[in-house]
C-alpha cells in the first residue's frame, strides 16, 4: 500500500529544541502539550514526531507521538498525552514539565498515516487514538475543506472523552463505562460502522484506525465486514 | 547535551544488549503494523524465492516444515523505541532456502514481501549467514497472527519492521529497491546499533 505523501530525506533528521509554551487539561489522565519550534518544517495532519528527553547523566529517553494540531500554524505544535502509570516520559510532562521547559523533536515522520485533505475520510479512533485524527478534524475546519470527514470515537466515559468540546456534528462518540443520559454504554459495533459505509462517498472513504492494539484490531475487522477494502485502511498502533 | 530539567529517567541497570536510544519492554510485546491482520491458515501460506536465482522455488507449509529446524534466542529490537529480550522464535534458517534456490553472483539485495503487500529491502548480506529466519514458532508455540503468524521472516540485527510479517517470499535483485516504510520515510538498512532510524541517519 502507497504511502500518501512523499518524505523529505532531510527534515526528520533534524533534532530541534521545541519550548513548552502552554498545558491545558484534556481529560483527568490527558494534556495537551503546546511547543513553540522554530525552524519546524510543517506537518500534514496524521503524522508524527519523535521527541527525547535528556537526563543529567546523558541518559536519553526517545517516544514517538502524534501531532494533534492542524498544520496551518508552523509556529507551534500541540501533542496531547495520556497519563501512562508508571510512564518515564508521559510521567514527566504530567508531573514535572511547566511553560519554559525545553525538549528535543525531530519530525514530522511518516508518510502513510498522512491525510492532506484530498480524500474522504472516515476516522475510528479510542482514547488518545483521537490523538493524530484530531488534526485532520483541524485542518478539514480550518481549511474550510467541503469533502466528507466523519469521525467515529470510543472513550470510557463522557469524561474521558479527549477534545470533548471540540468535536462537532462530523463525529459520533460511543462510550464503552458511562454515558450521558439517553445514550447507550457499550462497545464500538457494527451498527456504527455500517451506516457510514453505507452512505460513502462515490469513491469510498480512505480510513483511518488509531488507538491500543485491541481497539485497531477491533475496528479494522468491522471495517472490513462492513465492505471497506483492506488496501484502504490505514492503522496506527499505539502498542 | 540538552538537558531536560526535572527529567531522571526510570530507575535502570546498563544493559550490554541494549542499542542507543532503546529501552527495555520487558514481558510486553507491542504490536505494530499499518494493516489490517490477514486471516491467513497455515495450508494457505507458501513461500517463494525468485529473482535472480538458478532454480526458483516456492515453498508450502509442510515443505516447509520438512526442511532442517533452527532456532533463534536473543534480542529484538523495534524503531519505536523497545528491545526485548531472551525471544525464542523456531523455523528454518533462511540460509537453508537460499542454498536451494542458489543466487546469481550478480545479485545483491532482496525485496521481502508478505501475503498482504507489505514489502522491505534488504541487502543479501544480511539475509544469509546465519543471521535470518523463516519462522512460526514463538516461545514454543505457534506465533499469533497479530505477529505474524502463521510464519515470518525474522532479521534480528536489525530494526523489526524488516522483519516482514505473513512472509510471502523473496525476489532476488542486483539493486536496492525501497520497501514500504523506506518509502515513508525510514532508512533503507536500519542497523540499531547505528540508529538508522530514518532516511537521513
Amino acid at each position: 500500500m502507497p504511502g500518501r505523501i512523499g518524505v523529505g530525506r532531510q527534515a526528520a533528521s533534524v533534532w530541534r529544541t521545541a519550548t513548552l509554551t502552554e498545558i491545558r487539561r484534556e481529560t483527568p489522565r490527558a494534556a495537551t502539550f503546546r511547543f513553540a519550534v522554530p525552524g519546524w518544517p510543517g506537518h500534514v495532519p496524521g503524522q508524527h514526531l519523535l521527541l527525547r528527553l535528556t537526563a543529567e547523566d546523558g541518559y536519553v529517553a526517545q517516544r514517538h507521538y502524534s501531532i494533534a494540531s492542524a498544520p496551518d500554524d508552523s509556529r507551534y505544535l500541540e501533542l496531547t498525552l495520556d497519563h501512562v502509570a508508571g510512564g518515564e516520559v508521559s510521567g514527566w510532562f504530567h508531573s514535572v514539565a511547566r511553560p519554559g521547559d525545553r525538549v528535543e523533536v525531530r519530525g514530522p515522520l511518516s508518510g502513510f498515516f498522512a491525510w492532506p485533505g484530498d480524500r474522504p475520510a472516515l476516522l475510528l479512533g479510542a482514547g488518545s487514538g483521537v490523538v493524530p485524527l484530531m488534526s485532520m478534524v483541524r485542518h478539514h475546519r480550518t481549511r474550510g475543506l467541503s469533502l466528507p470527514l466523519r469521525l467515529l470515537v470510543s472513550a470510557r466515559s463522557p469524561e474521558e472523552l479527549i477534545y470533548r468540546g471540540e468535536l462537532g456534528a462530523e463525529t459520533l462518540p460511543v462510550f464503552t463505562r458511562s454515558a450521558p443520559e439517553g445514550v447507550a454504554v457499550g462497545r464500538m459495533a457494527a451498527a456504527h460502522v455500517a451506516p457510514l459505509l453505507a452512505e460513502a462517498p462515490e469513491d469510498g472513504w480512505e480510513a483511518y484506525v488509531c488507538g491500543s492494539n485491541s481497539f485497531a484490531e477491533h475496528a479494522s475487522r468491522l471495517l472490513v465486514a462492513a465492505g471497506q477494502p483492506v488496501d484502504r485502511i490505514r492503522i496506527e498502533r499505539f502498542g | 547535551m540538552n538537558i531536560t530539567r526535572g527529567f531522571t529517567g526510570r530507575p535502570r541497570v546498563d544493559h550490554p544488549g541494549l542499542p542507543p536510544g532503546q529501552y527495555d519492554a520487558g514481558d510486553e510485546w507491542p504490536v505494530l503494523s499499518a494493516e489490517v491482520t490477514p486471516d491467513l491458515a497455515p495450508a494457505d501460506w507458501t513461500f517463494r524465492i525468485d529473482g535472480l536465482v538458478a532454480d526458483p522455488r516456492t515453498w508450502d507449509w509442510e515443505q516447509a516444515h520438512a526442511l532442517p529446524a533452527s532456532a533463534y534466542e536473543g534480542a529484538i529490537h523495534c524503531v519505536t523505541g523497545w528491545s526485548k529480550f531472551g525471544v525464542r522464535f523456531g523455523g528454518v534458517c533462511l540460509d537453508t532456502f537460499m542454498d536451494l534456490v542458489r543466487p546469481d553472483g550478480s545479485a545483491t539485495h532482496a525485496v521481502a514481501y508478505s501475503h498482504t503487500g507489505y514489502t522491505a529491502n534488504l541487502p543479501l548480506a544480511d539475509l544469509t549467514g546465519g543471521r535470518a529466519w523463516i519462522v512460526w514458532e514463538y516461545d514454543g508455540r505457534p506465533i499469533p497472527s497479530e505477529h505474524g503468524g502463521p510464519a515470518r521472516l525474522i532479521v534480528p540485527h536489525l530494526y523489526f519492521w524488516k522483519s516482514v510479517k505473513w512472509i510471502a517470499g523473496l525476489r532476488i535483485l542486483d539493486h536496492d529497491e525501497p520497501g514500504f516504510w523506506e518509502g515513508n520515510g525510514y532508512h533503507a538498512r536500519g542497523n540499531p546499533w547505528e540508529e538508522q532510524r530514518y532516511s537521513g541517519d
